[in-house]
């Protein structure tokens, strides 16, 4: 049984004053996922049964690298806020919840990273 | 981490049975949550059978009916019976709502009767609600102003600004809402819950008040209002009819419209 008043408990550390860019950029990356997602669903079907070379020289169009690389990068940045929502929903602990969050920004970073690379390889024809 | 699972001695366990008295027509079965802290037991579930044809028709009349003629350890909050002080909030048939506004007839099979969800339990089905107080008390639900009042009468307002305030002022605080959402459940030491902020919403879009900027400054924080994620069983559950959902979405909608 605590001591504080319940009122002292609920304003805890005040108001972050934060919040509502998180809420925006998460609107904003999922309204471009839903046209970037139209785009590569479109493309995955019209290239049909994905041979290899299709797919690479696919891929290496400008226009289309373009557009890979924004699709790799909004689904990490959308995936990298969503996951950090989820994270501070459940995990209570908090030195668990720094370490998830930490880790979690780093993964996230480090896909995106992969997949920006492995784009550019092909599309300036490595 | 969120807790999926009750506690040890949170565990429920079957009950007593009490069974009707003899020559009884019209039986409908009542599984009520019983929880004594005295004790030192688990909770449990009794059983009541209860003639609804020498009873009223809404659920606080049969646990009235209960408590008055087969059990006098039942132990439940009540008071105005017409869903108006939000007092016998409660579950019923998976559901929250309130006890008085719930017809027996609406329920199919026994009627199961918990505590609203995810609370301390006083007694039965008696939850503490403390902290959602505190959480009240905390969006400073009164109106605050800088320009002092005309001296010769109220302060006034349009019939269309009223309108803004109409829905969410009928707010009851019974609860419901804020105890029907996961994210209450997970984070209710941060999250202030639909209630609190359909509550300050009322008074963001009050046409007399002159703290709007600071009452969305005390909002704007990943936990406090941000928690909500849509799920809207607040706005299901709601034994009035209003909207909790939307005033959120509301609220949201203005932290952003001022920073563009």
């Amino acid at each position: 049984m605590s001591l504080r008043a319940p009122l002292n408990q609920v304003l805890g550390l005040g108001t972050a004053k934060d919040g509502t860019g998180h809420f925006w950029r998460q609107r904003i990356s999922g309204i471009a996922l839903v046209l970037l997602g139209l785009w590569f669903v479109a493309s995955v079907v019209s290239l049909g049964a994905l041979q290899y070379d299709a797919v690479i020289d696919f891929i290496s169009r400008p226009l289309n690298s373009v557009l890979m690389l924004l699709t790799c990068l909004a689904v990490a940045y959308h995936s990298n806020l969503g996951v950090q929502v989820v994270i501070e929903d459940y995990v209570h602990a908090n030195g668990l919840k720094l370490a998830a969050l930490i880790l979690s920004r780093f993964a996230h970073v480090f896909v995106a990273a992969l997949s920006v690379y492995a784009i550019l390889l092909i599309g300036l024809g490595a | 981490m969120a807790e999926f699972r009750l506690p040890k001695n949170s565990r429920i366990r079957k009950g007593r049975h009490f069974a009707a008295a003899d020559g009884s027509a019209n039986v409908r079965r009542f599984a009520v949550y019983r929880y004594d802290p005295d004790s030192g037991e688990n909770p449990r579930v009794d059983t009541y059978e209860v003639d609804v044809d020498s009873c009223g028709p809404m659920v606080l009349d049969a646990l009235i009916k209960i408590k008055n003629e087969i059990d006098p350890t039942l132990t439940f909050r009540r008071s105005c019976r017409e869903g108006i002080c939000g007092s016998c909030a409660m579950n019923i048939d998976g559901g929250n709502t309130l006890a008085c506004t719930r017809a027996i007839d609406s329920v199919k099979g026994d009627v199961k009767i918990y505590p609203l969800p995810h609370m301390p339990v006083v007694k039965d089905l008696v939850p503490d609600l403390t902290n959602f107080y505190a959480q009240y008390a905390s969006i400073k639900p009164w109106l605050q102003t800088r320009t002092p009042p005309p001296p010769d009468r109220e302060r006034l307002q349009s019939k269309e600004d009223q309108e803004l305030i109409n829905e969410p002022a009928a707010c009851i605080l019974c609860a419901c809402c804020s105890t029907s959402c996961p994210s209450y459940w997970w984070n209710s030491d941060r999250y202030l819950g639909p209630a609190a902020l359909l509550a300050a919403y009322r008074w963001l879009v009050d046409s007399r008040d002159e703290a709007t900027g600071e009452r969305l400054d005390e909002l704007e924080d990943p936990f406090r209002l941000y928690r909500c994620h849509t799920i809207m069983n607040c706005t299901q559950t709601c034994p009035k009819d209003l909207n909790p959902a939307q005033a959120i979405a509301e609220t949201k909608k203005m932290l952003v419209e001022r920073r563009y």
